[in-house]
């Protein structure tokens, strides 16, 4: 098991590599640069500030400089945000992101299952239908639809919690934010797990724990909860860096001090630093999430870990 | 009073297409230690009829009629009371034993879970009586299997688990439903030979289900031939094997093949079960049966008592050779 976790994180790495290099020459290829604006340098100034961030520099270069950096944990300074390291901006916005993403992720998968497990055993009842239907209902309505409604709903016309901003984490300001990330993959979820737990539930080897005389609580949590998990966990890796790319959006809407600004700013400002940043750490978080999940997988399957 | 005592047993589905009756009024009766063989093609109603005695039917099942287990009703008791029963008293060994063990538990976990459960033992108990019990169905190295999981194991292997699962609590009634169907022919004799010697040993009464007739001569002492969910005859196994009076049974002894009959064409019965959904008028078997009469088309034969207990549902006269005693 010790031998498949490393071999799994050994993986990670060249991973990493090919994503920072891809990263890094399509950030360049892009037409413009940081200091194109409406109004044009004078040239001599222009060089003066391509030295300063070695962009004056052949592109192999500025390369291998910004993997020597990034070797050292420094990913540079802000192109646009002066006297700031996007390290700085990172600090500040990445905790915030990081709290929402995973606070909206656990409740997606937690709920998600519990429901559709209740769906499964239940199945073909009212209970049932309902749980399917709103299921349906929240798989098709993607974030950027229910984050606004959510504002209407709630804080305009309800006045029961805040229609944005952040105040330092509270969670009157969180609610919203993560129901509208969390719905549509807890949607998912609960679909997946209904028909993963039914189709279990007439497996041979229920047959097998009923006749045993085991009772049927013991049977669901004993025999059945395990390996109906596993279309689940492999749902996790998507549903994963699907949470993490829609807070983008619902960290704009509701005006939230997360990396989504960041991006979307430096994405338009050509900020190369920060983009790359950015990229970065949500790379080797997906990498590091489908190493989880792959690990998951082996956990529940014997089978995977003695492979 | 019998071990078991089963009293027009009924087995309904209801399905989309309308309801099915899957075992039609079903008759018979077993004393502790004996083994009962039931005989007959996919889709007769034999592994319905185990099915509702574990009380294991699909959900759209329903059953009617009695089971009487040392005199108990069976047949529809809650849940509570049936878990009671199952693996304590009356357990089961499944047709196909490489998707009947859970694949994500290890084999020695499945084990002891029937001991801590039904005899309230502890770990080690458990652990030490599982190990006993994979011995007793020759399992070698039993207490590194304790601790493997199903993938490892053949399906002969996995089959000697199932059985040994069964046996846990010492049951009076093992039901084993087709135990070796899925197996090699090397194996099925291994595993015929183990539940012979378990039989004898634990002194448990058996009912086996089966369509091979082989199994049935090598264990069983009472013989049920069942079509399309009713009884066609029952009787001692050397009764059926030596002197049939069912033209199904017929059919069935002579379409085993031997090793005399080499170069000629072996037997068939000809023709395919009918659909449950859609039964013909008058005997089930009549389509495919060489003795077929008029009245075949028009009535079902009544299920009569003739010599002594012996049993048969057809109009057809009583071959000669059934009470003269000739064998094949």
């Amino acid at each position: 098991m010790l031998k498949f976790i490393i071999k799994r994180f050994a993986i990670a790495v060249p991973t990493l590599l090919v994503l920072i290099t891809i990263s890094f020459f399509l950030m360049q290829a892009a037409p413009g640069s940081p200091f194109t604006g409406e109004r044009n340098l004078p040239p001599e100034i222009l060089k003066n500030i391509e030295a300063k961030y070695n962009l004056d520099k052949p592109l192999y270069q500025q390369y291998f400089l910004y993997l020597g950096n990034l070797a050292k944990g420094d990913l540079g300074p802000s192109f646009k945000y002066r006297d700031y390291t996007v390290n700085d901006l990172l600090e500040q916005s990445f905790p915030v992101s990081l709290k929402i993403g995973s606070v909206a992720f656990l409740f997606t998968v937690i709920i998600g299952v519990t429901i559709g497990t209740v769906a499964a055993l239940k199945q073909n009842t009212v209970l049932d239908y309902i749980i399917m239907a709103l299921a349906m209902t929240g798989v098709v309505l993607p974030s950027f639809v229910i984050a606004p409604l959510l504002v209407l709903i709630f804080a305009i016309t309800l006045h029961w919690l805040p229609a944005g901003g952040w105040n330092g984490g509270e969670w009157q300001y969180m609610v919203l934010p993560v129901t509208a990330m969390a719905i549509m993959y807890m949607a998912s979820i609960a679909r997946i797990q209904r028909s993963s737990m039914i189709e279990v539930l007439n497996s041979n080897y229920i047959r097998t724990a009923r006749a045993k005389g085991l009772p049927w609580h013991v049977i669901i949590t004993r025999h059945a909860l395990r390996p109906s998990l596993l279309p689940v966990v492999s749902y996790l890796g998507p549903a994963f860096v699907g949470i993490i790319t829609g807070s983008v959006v619902v960290e704009t809407v509701f005006g939230l001090p997360g990396i989504g600004q960041h991006f979307v700013n430096g994405a338009l400002n050509r900020d190369y630093s920060l983009v790359l940043g950015l990229t970065i750490i949500i790379g080797a978080l997906t990498i590091l999430f489908t190493a989880i999940v792959d690990i998951l997988y082996a956990v529940i399957d014997p089978k995977i870990r003695y492979q | 009073m019998s071990l078991l005592d089963v009293k027009d047993l009924q087995v309904h589905f209801s399905t989309p297409e309308g309801d099915v009756t899957a075992v039609n009024n079903l008759n018979f009766s077993l004393e502790a230690g004996q083994t009962l063989g039931i005989v007959g093609e996919s889709g007769s109603g034999k592994s319905q009829t185990a099915f509702s005695i574990m009380g294991l039917l699909a959900k759209n099942g329903r059953t009617g009629g009695e089971a009487l287990f040392e005199g108990k009703q069976i047949l529809n008791l809650p849940e509570k009371e049936l878990n009671s029963i199952r693996a304590e008293k009356i357990s089961m060994i499944f047709q196909d034993p490489m998707t009947s063990l859970n694949p994500y538990m290890k084999v020695g976990t499945q084990l002891m879970e029937v001991l801590r459960l039904h005899k309230g033992m502890g770990k080690e108990e458990a652990f030490e009586e599982s190990v006993r019990m994979l011995d007793a169905v020759k399992m070698p190295e039993s207490r590194k299997r304790m601790t493997m999981y199903p993938h490892e194991f053949s399906g002969g292997m996995r089959q000697r688990v199932m059985i040994a699962m069964a046996l846990l609590c010492r049951p009076k009634l093992l039901i084993a439903d087709e135990p070796t169907t899925a197996l090699d022919v090397t194996v099925q004799a291994q595993i015929m030979e183990l539940l012979n010697d378990l039989k004898r040993d634990f002194n448990t009464a058996i009912i086996m289900i089966t369509h091979d007739l082989g199994v049935v001569a090598g264990i069983c002492d009472k013989v049920l031939v069942m079509y399309a969910g009713q009884t066609m005859e029952y009787g001692t196994t050397d009764e059926i094997f030596y002197r049939p009076s069912h033209p199904y049974t017929i059919g069935l002894l002579e379409s085993i093949p031997t090793l005399k009959t080499e170069g000629e064409i072996l037997p068939t019965i000809q023709g395919n079960p009918p659909n449950l959904l859609n039964l013909p008028a008058g005997c089930p078997f009549q389509e495919r049966c060489s003795h077929v009469m008029d009245i075949c088309r028009q009535n079902m034969p009544a299920l009569e008592t003739f010599e002594n207990n012996r049993r048969r549902a057809c109009f057809w006269a009583v071959p000669e050779h059934t009470t003269e005693g000739a064998s094949l």
